[in-house]
């Protein structure tokens, strides 16, 4: 079959306005994390929306909605335990070790599908119902609304704290409701590329728009634009001849958001380094 | 001048648990005053900053800011913190952190606007440092990094100005170039400066007056009448030397007053800043001001 064939098919239509959808709110608060260095918050929250969905799928035959409810639980525990940033990361480590191993212990109570627990892992973004789509549309449109609210508070409490407080933002009130949003993006993105590989999308593609602008807005843009490549291309690229042998589409998501990231780290140190001598 | 004082304190006191900072302390500070702050580690230097901002309450007595109760984010105060060092990679350009002063703190993601623009412009040209606005933050120094906070605190042309060790860690050239800038503002626009900061030398010549912080105690006046050595060994209750040297002082013997205490000035630098200067002298004392 072309690709043409595949386009029309619902479920390949699904799975792309998924991956877009992901794409833009991972995009979105990709930068955040980077600058707020969250990446093992956003590791642990996907690690442990895994034991989420699994607990999901024992006792309600849903995985997402395990997910979500695990990730908030995770992102509240993580706020509570980690309120200094030296705590943080043992915080993570502990949550994260024994949210696992729950994981594992419901896994092995788990019968009916070994390909379930394998989709939660690796992503199966070719089994998108309407129903699933419609959460994602409106989990989307919140985390959306919610970073666009905070959009410079957060900005202001993520890279001077201090100054930020004394200006009065409530510094701690939008570090936990960010929080929140990551722990709900990351749940929606381990949808589309597993919860193994969601910092394909949270992080990689703002990790290599960084590279490239210290403009706040454009970083915001190319990460977007980063993941939406990464997303939608390797989806579509799963789909063409390339993909003879039924390799996820995750693993092309995750390939060309390493690539964009490796293209940026070589290009990024000369336009950075002569928009400074220009200026 | 009382009539008009824009930060006045009465009879405040500052406890964490059964320990006191301070206690007992008045203060007017006139319109266009330039005080520092001084005393060693723990003698509550950046929490009377706090008390300032609003981010701290007072154990007893009471504060205000230009007539008001001090308020988080009010406009009436512009805050310079401790010098410290932004990322390399952080990704801001210099302009956007001094525009961050103007409305990081409101809700949304801000429009471009031509007003908010010239602002930050004005403000940018104010400190100097046109030159490298747009260049990455995290690669200038710090002296530049600090020019550009100090534009960012006066962007919206507060009363006062409150500046917590803003010199910390720049080399001489910086930190005159940094206090001249402090000092010309105040005298322009009237802005009140509170300077806290370990060692006087470099803002002596521009200081009205000191208040000095030590135990619990506290003095103040001008620096020929508090930097003194029988009103230091007063306040530290040992014997203290302040000398003058080649119009610098010198402070011989003062006692650390933190007595390895936890200090809650100090949350986000459990470990002393202030041991890693001024320990060119082999005379001086642990916490001499060099």
């Amino acid at each position: 079959m072309g690709l043409d064939v595949y386009l029309r098919l619902p479920a390949v239509q699904h799975a792309l306005i998924a991956a877009t959808l992901v794409a833009i709110i991972s995009g979105l608060i990709g930068p955040f994390v980077v600058t707020r260095r969250a990446a093992f918050a956003v590791h642990g929250v996907s690690e442990l929306s895994f034991t989420g969905a699994v607990a999901g799928l024992v006792w309600a035959n849903n995985a997402v909605l395990g997910a979500l409810l695990g990730s908030l639980v995770v992102a509240t525990g993580i706020g509570l335990l980690g309120v200094r940033e030296s705590e943080r990361d043992a915080a993570i480590g502990v949550t994260l070790a024994f949210g696992l191993g729950v994981g594992v212990f419901l896994l092995s109570r788990y019968h009916a599908s070994a390909r379930a627990a394998q989709n939660i892992l690796f992503g199966q973004i070719f089994g998108v119902s309407n129903g699933q789509l419609v959460l994602l549309l409106a989990v989307a449109g919140a985390v959306l609304l919610a970073i666009l609210v905070l959009y410079r508070p957060l900005l202001f409490a993520s890279v001077d704290p201090e100054v930020a407080e004394a200006r009065g933002v409530p510094v701690k009130l939008v570090g936990l409701v960010f929080l929140f949003v990551l722990a709900v993006t990351v749940t929606e993105a381990a949808q589309i590329v597993g919860t193994l590989l969601v910092l394909s999308l949270a992080i990689t593609p703002a990790a290599a728009a960084h590279r490239l602008s210290v403009r706040p807005a454009v970083v915001a843009g190319l990460s977007v634009l980063f993941a939406l490549l990464a997303s939608d291309g390797g989806l579509l690229v799963s789909l063409t001849g390339l993909n003879s042998t039924n390799v996820p589409a995750s693993a092309f998501i995750t390939a060309i958001s390493f690539a964009v990231y490796l293209l940026a780290r070589l290009l990024g140190p000369r336009l950075v380094r002569r928009r400074k001598v220009r200026a | 001048m009382a009539e008009t004082a824009t930060v006045r304190l009465r009879n405040a006191a500052l406890r964490f648990g059964d320990r006191e900072l301070w206690g007992g302390l008045d203060l007017d500070v006139a319109p266009g005053e330039f005080l520092a702050v001084l005393g060693p580690n723990g003698s509550g230097k950046t929490s009377l900053v706090k008390v300032l901002l609003g981010l701290q309450r007072l154990s007893s007595g009471t504060v205000e800011v230009c007539g008001r109760t001090p308020q988080r984010g009010s406009t009436h105060v512009g805050y310079v913190p401790q010098q410290k060092s932004f990322d390399r990679d952080v990704a801001l350009r210099g302009r956007d952190l001094v525009r961050l002063g103007l409305d990081g703190h409101r809700w949304g993601i801000g429009l471009p606007s031509r007003t908010a623009r010239q602002r930050v412009d004005q403000a940018i040209s104010a400190v100097g440092a046109d030159s490298y606005a747009d260049a990455p933050l995290g690669k200038l120094s710090g002296g530049e990094q600090q020019r550009l906070r100090i534009a960012q605190a006066l962007l919206g042309d507060p009363s006062v100005l409150l500046c917590d060790e803003p010199l910390l860690s720049l080399d001489l050239h910086h930190q005159q170039a940094t206090s001249a800038l402090i000092d010309e503002r105040r005298r322009a626009t009237g802005t009140s400066v509170l300077f806290v900061t370990h060692d006087i030398n470099p803002i002596l010549p521009m200081v009205d007056r000191v208040l000095y912080l030590a135990g619990t105690k506290w003095a103040i006046g001008t620096p020929d009448e508090v930097m003194t050595s029988e009103r230091l060994s007063e306040l530290y209750g040992t014997q203290v030397d302040v000398l003058r040297v080649r119009g610098r002082i010198v402070v011989i013997g003062a006692p650390d007053a933190a007595h390895g205490d936890l200090d809650g000035s100090h949350h986000h630098h459990p470990v002393d800043d202030d041991h890693d200067h001024d320990h060119d002298s082999s005379t001086a004392g642990p916490h001499s001001w060099v």
